[in-house]
């Protein structure tokens, strides 16, 4: 049996990708309870010391649940949270630390099913990452 | 500092899955919990009753409530922090059912143990909260409505008898919009002109309405509540003050040298610089087309009542609210769509309703008349390769409805459909029967492109491998193909650029909740109805046209406006005014004042509106959102990361 667990954060938003995270859950589309969000008005706001921070304070990963074209405040929100990653990419690499600890994915408000898939595909990928390290 | 936190059991939502029993323990261990108690139902009555008297008797500095999504209860515990004299952003709501007990029903140690951190980070978030207070601003009590079709004439009616004033402003010369170009309709079988005559006799009943035809809004100021527009009206050259006298005027539109496309009829025949679409159209008075008129005044010697040196006007005016109710545009086919502009006789939906009220006794195209109509659906609609993904929704009842219609009206037609499967959804699939019934042949595919439309002969020939008989080709000469054209957004949608209204993918407008806000925008005070926010049919447009005027109303009435407070603000001592915040910002909700002899950026709270966008881009690193700062953030996060 597998006992890592890795933990990842998710930033989501109130009006499109929390939603599908809801609705992830009455669907009962499961993914691994190490999965934390937090609910922020719009992916475009996300902060990268924010990320650091949650890299800083043990996360695993972080997944940014991103608006994307159905951005209700702007047009350019995926440009401006895609924008927000390279920042933070570049934050990691000075720090020598994998970018690909850091994944953005535009979730749709009824996306549940490819939001778990990304959360599914993303906590293996951290499983594998865990496993090389104590390899 | 005292917090109170409810953890709520959901009937067995929650409990069934989250040891309940262990999180109370665990949270009524944590510094500056006061207070924590489990309860069946938080919502309830009962439960709310509790938390008022909890809150007042212990003197509760913050409340945590842990149940539900808070899209669905935030509003409640908010007015619940209020009735017991608690401000309302010192609650915080944690969701441990949709993102908790129903996503790990299959893991009850992992949900229980994610219960416990998502209320530990809650209380973090509570311990920083703010007091927060809504930001009052003053309303004026007038609505501007954009477009007078059928949407924005019944949203106008609407407010101006719920007493608020209206500035309805048409662009078109004359008001009634698309429907006019439609003679009978589904289901009353009304013609689309006598409901707008209707509308518009009553429209003209109440004095709080002001209606601008050939106008447009230029210009956009002030946020909601006191939003300035101003208004570019093109000159109708027609003296506002003449004797009306429609023969003389039928006089200058006869000599008026002239003649243009006529874009009523879709082309189909041309009109004069001096026009009226239709001979009961509204404003009763012709209009002279500003852009094509040579001003060589012929019409002058037969009418006096022209006058040709008129001039644009700009009018300022100020309005509490804003609806917008500018419609659609058909789908225009691509060169060769379906043989459209290559084979002959392949026209629209549109151009064959125009086509229809054209031919009083027989129906004739280009000389030749019609017996055999072949109807090619989803035409730029439920596109495969192409943008338009979205169902148009109208169209298949407009097609099924017109089908009959041109039996009824000229018999010896034969109507045969090539669809991608029919939608006459609700009570209009009555029509797909009676169509049917009628004889009407349906041929089905899901191919793209559905069908191919080729020519023998100078006849159009339509060929379609049938999935209703097994995929047999099948192939039709007909005298006409009909394109069931779909709706698109506006081509000229300069207002939304001005308003700064999100778009959806499919690029008509967004409203910020399909469901739960569904004729409101992110823009306080601008509200969206009838097909400017997607492919809508009549009715549908009237509900969200009735919609927008309730909700526009109940904003603006009262004479002053609450907003969210949630909103962005700046740390003055280490902002350097770069302008990158006011440069992202969708909403202009940045200027840039003077703080202690430096350029600072200073939030205008009645434009922001607490997206956050700024917050990344600043390199001082000083903003902040209210309810979001970095204090609440990062302290949620370190608890967070705790979790085993």
């Amino acid at each position: 049996m597998n006992d890592i667990k890795p933990k990842i954060l998710v930033f989501s938003t109130e009006k499109i990708s929390d939603p599908a995270i809801d609705l992830a859950g009455l669907l009962k589309m499961y993914y691994p309870a190490t999965v934390y969000t937090i609910t922020v008005p719009c992916s475009s706001s996300i902060k990268p010391r924010w990320i650091m921070h949650a890299f800083d304070a043990g996360f695993d990963g972080v997944f940014i649940a991103a608006d994307g074209t159905d951005c209700p405040y702007s047009e350019n929100c995926t440009e401006n949270t895609s924008n927000i990653v390279k920042q933070t990419q570049d934050l990691m690499r000075q720090k020598a630390m994998d970018t690909a600890r850091l994944k953005m994915a535009a979730i749709c408000s009824v996306c549940s099913e490819a939001f778990v898939r990304q959360i599914k595909t993303f906590y293996d990928y951290l499983i594998n990452q865990k496993q090389n390290e104590n390899a | 500092m005292k917090i109170g936190v409810y953890i709520c059991h959901c009937g067995s939502n929650i409990a069934d899955h989250v040891d309940i029993e262990k999180v109370r323990e665990t949270i009524g261990q944590q510094k500056d919990v006061f207070l924590v108690k489990d309860v069946m139902f938080a919502c309830s009555d009962s439960s709310q009753k509790e938390m008022v008297e909890d809150i007042q008797s212990q003197g509760l500095d913050a409340i945590v409530v842990a149940s539900c999504s808070p899209k669905l209860h935030l509003p409640t515990f908010r007015e619940v922090a209020r009735r017991a004299g608690l401000n309302p952003y010192k609650y915080i709501q944690v969701n441990i059912r949709e993102q908790c007990s129903w996503a790990h029903s299959n893991d009850h140690k992992g949900a229980t143990d994610k219960a416990i951190k998502l209320i530990e980070a809650g209380i973090e978030k509570a311990k920083r909260s703010e007091a927060l207070e809504p930001i009052k601003i003053d309303a004026i009590n007038a609505v501007a409505v954009v477009g007078a079709g059928i949407a924005g004439l019944r949203a106008a009616i609407e407010l101006a008898d719920m007493g608020t004033d209206v500035y309805l402003i048409e662009r078109e010369y004359f008001i009634g919009g698309r429907i006019t170009q439609w003679d009978e309709l589904f289901t009353t079988n009304q013609t689309g002109r006598e409901i707008i005559t209707k509308l518009y006799h009553q429209l003209i009943s109440y004095k709080n309405i002001t209606l601008f035809t050939g106008a447009e809004i230029v210009e956009t100021s002030g946020s909601v509540g006191n939003m300035e527009i101003k208004v570019r009206i093109k000159p109708r050259y027609v003296k506002p003050d003449c004797v009306f006298d429609m023969d003389k005027f039928e006089k200058a539109i006869e000599v008026c040298p002239v003649e243009v496309e006529d874009e009523f009829n879709f082309g189909l025949t041309k009109r004069k610089a001096i026009y009226k679409n239709y001979p009961g159209e509204f404003p009763e008075v012709p209009a002279i087309d500003h852009d094509h008129c040579t001003r060589c005044g012929e019409c002058l010697k037969v009418c006096e009542g022209i006058d040709l040196e008129q001039k644009e006007e700009f009018i300022n005016l100020n309005v509490g609210a804003i609806l917008l109710a500018t419609g659609f545009d058909p789908y225009e086919p691509k060169e060769g769509e379906y043989g459209y502009g290559q084979v002959p006789n392949v026209i629209t939906l549109q151009q064959f309703k125009r086509l229809i009220e054209l031919c009083p006794d027989e129906l004739v195209y280009a000389g030749r008349k019609i017996h055999n109509i072949a109807y090619i659906y989803c035409v730029g609609s439920r596109q495969q390769n192409g943008p338009n993904r979205y169902c148009s929704r109208y169209c298949c009842t407009a097609a099924m409805h017109t089908a009959l219609l041109v039996k009824q009206k000229y018999g010896d037609i034969r109507n045969f459909h090539f669809t991608r499967g029919i939608r006459t959804y609700g009570k209009q699939e009555h029509i797909y029967h009676e169509a049917l019934e009628q004889g009407d042949v349906v041929f089905q595919s899901f191919n793209d492109p559905l069908c191919e439309v080729g020519e023998h002969n100078g006849t159009a020939v339509v060929k379609i491998n049938d999935f209703l008989t097994r995929g047999k080709p099948m192939e039709l000469e007909a005298d006409l193909v009909v394109l069931i054209t779909g709706m698109v957004p506006r081509k000229n949608n300069t207002i939304a650029q001005l308003l700064k209204v999100p778009v959806g993918r499919d690029h008509f407008f967004n409203e910020v909740h399909l469901k739960l806000r569904p004729v409101e925008t992110v823009i306080d005070g601008v509200f969206i109805s009838g097909a400017s926010q997607g492919p809508k049919n009549i009715m549908e447009s009237v509900n969200s046209a009735l919609a927008a005027a309730s909700k526009a109303n109940n904003l603006v009435k009262k004479g002053f406006i609450s907003i969210e407070p949630t909103i962005a603000f700046v740390d003055a001592d280490k902002c350097q005014w770069c302008d990158k915040c006011a440069q992202v910002c969708p909403f202009d909700a940045f200027e840039q004042v003077d703080y202690n002899g430096k350029q600072v950026a200073r939030v205008i709270t009645s434009l922001c509106k607490g997206c956050g966008m700024c917050l990344p881009v600043c390199p001082e690193d000083a903003l902040q959102l209210h309810n979001y700062t970095d204090r609440q953030i990062e302290a949620m996060i370190e608890d967070l990361a705790k979790a085993k």
